[in-house]
């Protein structure tokens, strides 16, 4: 027996190419998700150097944060895109074009597959456990829900990955998330990860890759893990990574990209290898009474600004450190919000329910489950968009659609949407708006946009009364 | 990418904690498919009235701020997306290092190549630096990549850390790209060792 590893470490060290002294390890990439909006750059180097693509078969790539997201007039993709301004149109035929040109399987806005990048990977079966996983696109950490080693680069690495199919990568320390006990009513994977973050802060994970592990964490499903690590980056993490177990294999199981046949049965006994040994030593360690949390949402412009509804926005005399003092108060000032004030009854102007976070059909249910039977309250704007065509489809084959339309929001195709308000959604300067997505930075959502981060049940229950509500007080039993 | 020896220029001070890539340079910026222009938006909301005047009271707006290449300010700069566009916008501004007292991870990896030298100090450093700049905020101050060291007005010098390769690709203005693909047959090895010859 040889030192108990952590599972990043048994990942880190199978991808190991070499490790020259005094430089960084070279790291073989198993899978590499291209963007439109990170990878123009990249290819373009790629040319001007006459390099290749080394492993097209290993690259996947989508169009998802500058695609509109208002449906086609007459049903076509042509007429879908005609909603986007030039710059956008571009960049979206400009990934395709570099697609064909470098051989790339390509999920653009004709395919049925496309959506957005985190959201249909893991869907297709790309995404599997063991693997090193990146993207020109932070929130790749989503797959590390699949006990893969996955973390966002930028368009220079990005076009390292694609001539070399490696990164150059110092290596990160590990932070065990060990997050114990049964979740109440109404609290959800997103209130988890905000209140890590409002625990450790933004910066509290840089450096680390963070591995979740806990009761808590076993009992959630897959989509729930990707909303936690998604929001991994948000804490500073490298990455964020969970063990597979059954409910990863089973989830796995069948789709397109996954194994088939005795390679899933080889795929099966590795992965089954990967979870951290018993007595491997993390360099820290945090832990989370799930039992003890409630929904969650932040009053401020960084995603570690959050607080339980029910809770007051903190005052700056209760920080101790002066420099945060300075950063609650120019928040607070950016968003209108007054130092203790209550957050429950805060009036509200949009909804978005979708994106990497939170985009997926279990997120679309549980928001379904609130809207059902209610309304939009008078003068919201409430935005449902799905991660990708396929929950778009499946939400329409159970009606989801319906309920939301039913309620007064506005269903829309596939993409980013809000998130990052690239393709002209977008709140309006002043305006709050509750949002399932990852950052409430300011003008994230739309130059001077305020934006209220929470899980998609809270996010409906601002639809429907218009302002932040405990949805606690709408779940019926 | 242009080598970094030495550095002598002022610094302009945004003292704030967690500045994060969407202040840096806004996503709606995002929509280019090269690198050219992104200097104009840099911190653009904080930076332009909503009619696209600039704003007077912001530091980069005001004539100190012309011609420096170093930037200070808080902890965890750069946070947030990935956006290479952030280090683009920076450098492109004529910024050369960013001292702060700690980075986003990939803003920092991103800043490396593209010749922004990230130097990370102490809190006690920090503020001392903090206080120097508000006491003099048009002096200049020099780094010495290869010393590593950052020589403040008052003649005194703090050393900062920086990795070997970091430095060396810095220094020579090498990109990493051609190291990597230097280890193209121990890759092919891999490769066939771990049986990566099966797509994805």
């Amino acid at each position: 027996m040889g030192r108990p590893l952590t599972l990043f470490q048994k990942v880190w060290n199978e991808h190991l190419v070499t490790q020259q002294p005094g430089a960084p390890g070279v790291l073989y990439i198993d899978l590499h998700l291209v963007h439109e909006v990170t990878s123009p750059q990249a290819f373009s180097s790629l040319r001007e150097r006459g390099l290749t693509v080394r492993r097209p078969d290993r690259t996947v790539a989508t169009v998802d944060h500058a695609i509109p997201t208002l449906p086609s007039k007459d049903g076509s993709v042509e007429g879908r895109l005609s909603w986007a301004d030039e710059l956008c149109r571009k960049q979206i035929a400009q990934l395709e074009e570099n697609a064909r040109q470098f051989g790339i399987r390509a999920f653009g806005p004709s395919a049925d597959n496309n959506g957005i990048v985190h959201v249909i990977s893991p869907e297709m079966g790309f995404t599997q456990p063991g693997m090193t996983i990146v993207c020109g696109d932070s929130h790749t950490s989503t797959h590390g829900a699949f006990g893969a080693l996955a973390f966002g680069i930028g368009t220079s690495e990005v076009s390292h990955v694609l001539a070399t199919q490696c990164l150059l990568q110092h290596q990160p320390k590990t932070c065990e998330v060990r997050i114990d006990g049964t979740l109440g009513k109404g609290v959800s994977a997103k209130d988890i990860i905000l209140a890590l973050i409002a625990k450790i802060g933004v910066g509290g994970g840089i450096g680390y890759v963070l591995e979740y592990s806990g009761s808590a964490i076993r009992a959630l499903s897959m989509e729930e893990r990707m909303t936690i690590c998604n929001m991994s980056i948000e804490a500073g993490a490298r990455a964020g990574m969970i063990a597979p177990d059954d409910t990863t294999y089973e989830y796995l199981a069948g789709r397109e990209f996954a194994p088939k046949g005795t390679d899933w049965d080889a795929a099966l006994a590795r992965w089954k290898s990967l979870p951290s040994d018993e007595g491997a030593q993390f360099d820290r360690t945090v832990t989370l009474d799930a039992a003890s949390l409630e929904p969650m949402i932040t009053f401020g412009t960084n995603p570690g600004m959050g607080v339980a509804v029910t809770e007051k926005v903190p005052t700056p005399a209760s920080l101790s450190d002066e420099s945060q003092q300075a950063g609650l108060e120019k928040a607070l000032n950016y968003m209108g919000l007054q130092a203790g004030q209550a957050m429950l009854g805060q009036p509200v102007n949009v909804v978005f329910i979708g994106s990497c976070t939170n985009g997926r059909i279990s997120d679309l249910r549980q928001a379904a489950s609130v809207m059902k039977g209610r309304k939009v309250a008078p003068g919201m704007r409430v935005l449902v968009v799905p991660g990708s065509k396929n929950v778009k489809a499946q939400a329409e084959a159970e009606g989801l659609d319906q309920i939301f339309k039913e309620a007064g929001a506005e269903w829309r195709e596939a993409g980013c949407s809000m998130c990052i308000a690239m393709n002209g959604d977008q709140i309006d300067p002043g305006q709050y708006a509750v949002s399932t997505s990852n950052r409430n930075f300011e003008g994230r959502q739309g130059k001077g946009g305020r934006t209220l981060l929470a899980s998609p049940l809270t996010a409906a229950a601002a639809a429907v009364t218009g302002r932040v509500t405990d949805v606690r007080t709408l779940l019926d039993g | 990418m242009e080598p970094i020896k030495i550095i002598n220029s002022r610094a302009v001070s945004i003292p704030q904690d967690d500045i994060d890539t969407d202040q840096i340079i806004p996503a709606r910026f995002l929509k280019v498919t090269d690198k050219a222009g992104l200097a104009a938006n840099l911190f653009a909301d904080w930076r332009y009235q909503s009619d696209g005047t600039p704003k007077a009271d912001f530091i980069l707006n005001q004539p100190a701020a012309q011609g420096a290449q170093i930037l200070f300010t808080g902890n965890n700069f750069g946070c947030g997306s990935s956006r290479e566009h952030a280090p683009w916008a920076l450098t492109g501004f004529g910024f050369k290092a960013v001292i702060a007292l700690s980075f986003g991870d990939i803003f920092r990896n991103n800043s490396l190549k593209n010749g922004l030298l990230p130097i990370q100090v102490d809190a006690a450093t920090h503020q001392k630096l903090k206080d120097l700049l508000e006491e003099l905020p048009r002096a200049e101050w020099t780094i010495n990549l290869e010393q590593q060291t950052l020589t403040t007005p008052d003649g005194a010098s703090v050393k900062f850390e920086i990795d070997t390769f970091s430095k060396t690709c810095l220094v020579q203005g090498n990109d990493e790209l051609g190291y990597l693909l230097s280890f193209t047959d121990q890759i092919a090895a891999y490769e066939a060792e771990h049986q990566k010859g099966v797509a994805a």
